[in-house]
Order: C-alpha cells, then sequence, then structure tokens
C-alpha cells in the first residue's frame, strides 16, 4: 500500500484542468436555467441523484464524476445520501410509472432553495422509451426541471459544464 | 415415427409402473424428441409439448437433471429455454395456453416462480399451482393491466404488496428503497434483523419496468437492438450482441469475419470495464477508498480507448443486426495495445494489495457465502455461479463465433468458497483473461472493407436464439421476425433472474452492514432484470 501512495504522491496528478467557464456549452446550458431565487449558497452544491428508471447508463457516467480525472468534489459538489440534505435533483431515466411516487416523495423531502437536472435522453422526454404504457415520459411530466443534459449516456464532462452552469447562475 | 414415439412413451409409462421406487426419468433429448418441432426456429430446436411432457421437464429441473435457461410468455403460449445435463445441449419447449393457464413449473422449481410471476403480469397467462399469488413486475401503475396480452385493459385498482410475514422474538424490520443512498438503480429490499444479523431479506424489484418487451413489437431490427442496447446500460455491448446473433440466427445470415472479430473485442472491453470498476466498488463498500480510485483510474482508460476507437464511451449502438456498424481505425490497435499494456502493469500491484490488506480480507472472506447447491439450483452464471463451484461460461461450452477460434489461456476460473472474496477473484482472473484475449483478437483480426451485411425478411416467420456471456453471465435473446423481418416477438432475458432469489439466501445470517458489500459483489442488473 505505501509503495502505491508513494507514487500517486510523487507523480503528476490526473485530474484535469476544469472546463472554462466561458465555454459556449455552458453558456448555452447556463442560458436554459431561468431561476427566479438567487440565493448564495457559497461555493457548494450537495447532489442528490435520483435513478427513476434509467438504464444505468447515466449512472455508469455519473459515477465517474467522482474518479480521478474528473474529481467532482474540487468544485465544492458532493453527493448525499438522503434529499433532505440536496440542493440539487439529479435525476435519470424517463420515470417509469413505478418510480414515480418515489420520485415526487423524494423532490418534496428536498428544501427549498433545489434545483433538478434531468441528465440523459430519457430523462428529456422519455427517450427510446417515449410512449411506454410504464413510462411517465420525462422527469417534467412529474417534477420541475431547471436544466436539461442532453446524451445517451451524456458523457461526464458534459454533466460536469451542466452543474458548473448551474453553480454559476445559483452564485450570482 | 409417431408410432416409435408412443411406443417410447408406452415403454416409459411401462418402466414408470413397474419400477415406482426409481422412475426413469427420461432425457432432454428423448423427452424434446417426442415434442411437435417448430419450423424455422434456428439455431437449436423449439417443440411444442403437452401438458404431461411439460410437467416431466419440470421434473428434469427439480431432479438437478436439466438447467432453467428462461421462461417468457407469449401471446398463447409459454416458452422455457433449456439446459441439458452436459451444458451443451440447449432446447425450447412450447406449451399453448388457449384457456390462458398452463401448469407452473415454479410450483416443483423454484427459479421458475419470479419468471411466471413476470409471464403473468405481463400476459395474464395463469401458472397453474405457482405458490406465490403476488404480482411481480406489475405495482399497479401501469397505464395497462396484462399490457402484452392480446386484448389489454386499463388498470384496475392498486393493492399493497404483501410482504412476506416474520415471526419470532426480537425481530425488526428494516426497508431500503427504492431510492437508495448512492447513485445506484431502485429498489425494494426489507430486512428483517435480529440486532445486527440478518434474518431475512426479501427483495422487491420491477421499479424500472419500461415496457421494453412491448416497444419492441412491430420494430424494425435496428430500432429493437437500440432497445436491447438500453435494457441494461452497463451491458450494451453483450445485450447487443445476443439481440443480432438471435436475428441473424432466425434468418440464417452470416457476417463479415472482421465483423465477428470486432464484436469480441467490445466485448471484452466491456467486460474489462465492468470488471475493474466493480472490484474498486466492493472494495470501497468495505470502506476501502484507494481501491476504488486506482481502479476507477483504469476503468476510465477503458472508457476513454473505447471512445476513440468506436465513437461511444459505453460502445452504445456499435454492434448492429448484421454486424458492426464502424470499423477498427488503424491507429486504434496501437491505443489498445497500449491499454492493454497500461492495466497489465498497473494492474497485478492492486490484486497484491487487495490480498494483502487484512482488514479488507477480514471483511471480504467468508462473507455473503452463496452456497454451490442452490448456485447449480438457480443456474447462476457469470462470476457469481463461477465463485460457488458452477464451471459454466457461455464462451466456453456454448462457444459462439470468434471464442470457438480462440484458446482461453486456462481453463474456466471456477472457485468454490462462494463468498464475496471469491466473487472478486473471479474478476481479477476474467480482468487477466480479457486482456489476453484482448491481445488474441488484436493479432487474429481479419482484413476487410465488408463490416455488416444487409438485414432483410425471408417471406416466412422466423425465430432465432441466442446466449452471449455478459460480464454478470449468460444474456438470453429469444426472437421472433416475420416476412418482412419486423418483430413480433423478443425476449430478453438478463443473468440476474437467477442471481437475485441467490442474493437472499446470501445475505442470511450476515450483518446489515455487510449488505452494501454482497449486494456489490453481486452486482445484480435492476434494469436489465425488469425491463
Amino acid at each position: 500500500m505505501r509503495k502505491i501512495l508513494f507514487r500517486s504522491l510523487i507523480g503528476r496528478p490526473l485530474t484535469e484542468s476544469a472546463p472554462k467557464l466561458d465555454d459556449p456549452e455552458i453558456l448555452d446550458l447556463a442560458r436554459q436555467i431561468q431561476s427566479a431565487t438567487r440565493i448564495r449558497l457559497g461555493r457548494s452544491l450537495s447532489i442528490r441523484e435520483i435513478n427513476a428508471g434509467s438504464c444505468n447508463g447515466c449512472e455508469l457516467e455519473i459515477h465517474a464524476l467522482g474518479n480521478a480525472f474528473y474529481d467532482l468534489e474540487r468544485f465544492g459538489l458532493h453527493f448525499v445520501a438522503s434529499p433532505r440534505h440536496a440542493d440539487v435533483l439529479l435525476v435519470t431515466g424517463p420515470v417509469t410509472n413505478n418510480m414515480h411516487e418515489a420520485l415526487l416523495r423524494t423532490y418534496e423531502a428536498a428544501p427549498a432553495p433545489k434545483w433538478v437536472i434531468a441528465a440523459g435522453g430519457c430523462a428529456r422526454d422519455g427517450g427510446i422509451f417515449a410512449g411506454s404504457y410504464a413510462c411517465a415520459g420525462g422527469v417534467s411530466a412529474v417534477i420541475p426541471v431547471d436544466l436539461h443534459i442532453p446524451g445517451c449516456p451524456p458523457a461526464p464532462i458534459a454533466l460536469l459544464k451542466g452543474l458548473l452552469a448551474l453553480m454559476m447562475n445559483g452564485r450570482a | 415415427m409417431l408410432r416409435a414415439c408412443l411406443a417410447k412413451r408406452d415403454q416409459w409409462w411401462f418402466a414408470f409402473y413397474e419400477e415406482r421406487e426409481k422412475p426413469i426419468v427420461p432425457t432432454l433429448a428423448e423427452l424434446i424428441a417426442n415434442g411437435r418441432g417448430v419450423e424455422g426456429h434456428r439455431p437449436c430446436p423449439r417443440v411444442l409439448v403437452n401438458e404431461d411432457l411439460w410437467c416431466l421437464l419440470a421434473a428434469q429441473f427439480a431432479e438437478g437433471r436439466a438447467t432453467l435457461l428462461g421462461l417468457w410468455g407469449d401471446v398463447a403460449a409459454v416458452h422455457m429455454a433449456i439446459l441439458g445435463e452436459d451444458q451443451k445441449q440447449i432446447a425450447v419447449a412450447s406449451i399453448e395456453c388457449p384457456d390462458r393457464r398452463f401448469p407452473s413449473i415454479g410450483r416443483v422449481h423454484p427459479p421458475a416462480i419470479r419468471l411466471e410471476r413476470a409471464a403473468r403480469d405481463l400476459f395474464g397467462l395463469d401458472p397453474v399451482g405457482l405458490p406465490d399469488e403476488r404480482p411481480w413486475l406489475d405495482h399497479g401503475r401501469w397505464n395497462l393491466h396484462h399490457p402484452l396480452a392480446k386484448e389489454p385493459q386499463p388498470h384496475g385498482d392498486r393493492h399493497p404488496y404483501a410482504f412476506l410475514s416474520v415471526e419470532g422474538e426480537s425481530l425488526h424490520q428494516i426497508a431500503v428503497g427504492p431510492v437508495h443512498a448512492g447513485i445506484i438503480e431502485p429498489g425494494h429490499f426489507r430486512f428483517t434483523a435480529n440486532g445486527e444479523t440478518v434474518v431475512r431479506l426479501e427483495e422487491r424489484l420491477g421499479y424500472t419496468h419500461k415496457g421494453i418487451e412491448s416497444l419492441m413489437s412491430g420494430a424494425s431490427v435496428d430500432h429493437a437492438a437500440r432497445l436491447a442496447s438500453r435494457t441494461s446500460g452497463d451491458s450494451t455491448v453483450a445485450y447487443a450482441f445476443a439481440l443480432a446473433r438471435a436475428v441473424e440466427a432466425a434468418l440464417a445470415i452470416e457476417i463479415p469475419p472482421r465483423a465477428i472479430w470486432l464484436r469480441a473485442l467490445m466485448a471484452e472491453l466491456e467486460r474489462l470495464a465492468n470488471h475493474l470498476g466493480d472490484i474498486g466498488a466492493i472494495c470501497n463498500d468495505a470502506g476501502f477508498a484507494l481501491m476504488l480510485a486506482h481502479c476507477g483510474v483504469l476503468r476510465e482508460r477503458v472508457l476513454r480507448t473505447a471512445q476513440t476507437c468506436f465513437g461511444h464511451r459505453l460502445m452504445m449502438d456499435c454492434i448492429v443486426p448484421g454486424g458492426v456498424g464502424a470499423d477498427l481505425p488503424a491507429r486504434g490497435f496501437d491505443q489498445i495495445r497500449e491499454l492493454v499494456g497500461t492495466i497489465g502493469r498497473a494492474f497485478p500491484p492492486l490484486v497484491e494489495l487487495y490480498d494483502n490488506t487484512a482488514s479488507l480480507q477480514d471483511r471480504t472472506v467468508g462473507t455473503g457465502l452463496a452456497r454451490p447447491a442452490l448456485v447449480k439450483q438457480y443456474g447462476c452464471g457469470g462470476y457469481i455461479g463461477r465463485a460457488s463451484a458452477r464451471a459454466f461460461d457461455t464462451r466456453v461450452q456454448l462457444s459462439y463465433p470468434p471464442y470457438e477460434a480462440m484458446f482461453f489461456n486456462y481453463d474456466v476460473p471456477v472457485l468454490a468458497e462462494g463468498d464475496v472474496n471469491a466473487r472478486l477473484w473471479i474478476r481479477i482472473r476474467e480482468v487477466e483473461q480479457s486482456l489476453a484475449l484482448i491481445e488474441q483478437i488484436l493479432a487474429r483480426m481479419p482484413v476487410g472493407d465488408a463490416l455488416r451485411v444487409p438485414v432483410t425478411g425471408t417471406g416466412d416467420t422466423v425465430e432465432g436464439l441466442a446466449l452471449v456471456e455478459g460480464f454478470r453471465g449468460d444474456i438470453l435473446v429469444w426472437v421472433r421476425l416475420d416476412g418482412y423481418a419486423r418483430v413480433e416477438r423478443c425476449h430478453l432475458r438478463d443473468p440476474s433472474w437467477f442471481q437475485w432469489p441467490v442474493l437472499e439466501a446470501a445475505i442470511e445470517n450476515n450483518i446489515v452492514a455487510d449488505f452494501p458489500l454482497c449486494n456489490k459483489s453481486f452486482n445484480c442488473s435492476y434494469s436489465g432484470h425488469d425491463l
């Protein structure tokens, strides 16, 4: 173990530089966010992830945000276990009917101010599962959404840009 | 022929009545030979059986002389896929249900119970004698009741789910989910605990049911492939592989050689990425984050290589019916070789770290025991089966191209301890195996421009079945295509159907705090299971 730790200390970090805040994609995403409440949240956001019936592809990429390359936590972003501790709900999946109530109750358990990010094609409008007897057809069919991040699944860099855009606006 | 069959049948019944103490149970081949063969089903036979034969097949499972590979409904029939005792023969048996009932296999063979409950939920076919009357996938929230039946009805009342009751002193219940604390799929776990010790775990799944099989009916094979690819995102390559092979079997299509080898390359990269991620995540669930950090780096390297070589980190939609969607560019060979070298150097010290950290071994060794007898009964595939003495790997036992032409550098790695540690070690061995297989694939990649052949209907209704080894086990896909190669019925059977129930047994007598560890060591699919 000591050898591995030592090598990590003396080697170059793998963590890549943050996307610039004037990145066109970030500005584009930021424009989507229409937040009437602009309360200072300091420099961090607590995120509660909710899988509303996704195929798990989005979850894999959200997990990747925590790896050494993306290192989500250096931006003050971290995942929390309870919606009661959350500022942001990151929702994936087309919202299956079987997850409708759970999603609604999780949203209601998150105290205001809160923002909702719908990540992935399915979360936007049901994606390839739109029209199914078992799906509500996107997160906005159930709860109000502040930001959509497209992709199937969205790559970690796209998720990161979306979260940074939200932080940018939230800090204004 | 008919006379011979009848004579054979009379022979059995005579033997049965003569030797009541030890009835002769016919072999799978004999049973299958006595059904009515269905035309246009490839590559294995499909037979229509009557109730007696269906029940004899159930007895085969119950006696451990055959393994249930799948059981699924159709508009007026139920089908089941059977693996013979030698693990080399497969057959599909179908029973027609004109009055919407069929004899329950689950009555004598528990692994069929949830499959039958699901078939009832979707098709409204009643498994007579099934001990569990509760719905499984249907939570009473769908827009339709029995959505895949000929005439689905609007949904009626919703009843609360009757969890199994418990009696005893000092017992309390812990309900977890469907929303879980981490970044993970939804499902419900109802624990009954005595202090810290889990006395029983009952799962309730179905939360991610998206109606995939319904969306497949009437779809083109390409659209069906996209749906299959999004059944279980971590196995997108394996699912697309299985669906493509089922379609190609049905239509008797041969795909270009280069496409065959590219498919295996993608499948092994997917296996590598998942195993590396899992090894780190299992250690993290025991509080050892260092392994997660380093394994996470290696997994990310695999995904980035997949992105540059195939255009998508998870290689989604890269395998298509008829071949593959895109070629491996020339520089891709070097990039993948570099990846194999990097992992080859970085991985052994991590394995050593895992093995030499006593506090971690203390958590994983002896935890979450999946008994070999149970694993054999359920036909658990993947690392769960192989960690509990079940030597079955689709790539070897039911080999398909190009694996038939490749050699595995050693036999299918099998352990017998069946604990978290064993399931982790099987993954370690498979990482080494996949690295070797990838090198072989690159060395033997056929040259050629052809990557895909057109997929067109034959004018007849055809059916195909395929089994592909995904990272968590064998994925079964069965498809019926009409004369225009449109999907009439497609069934996707995730390996988790035969793994989830075994988790309930494996967690017994372990502490509640070890559940994340056990669960992650199983890493069953929720979305793949729920469809």
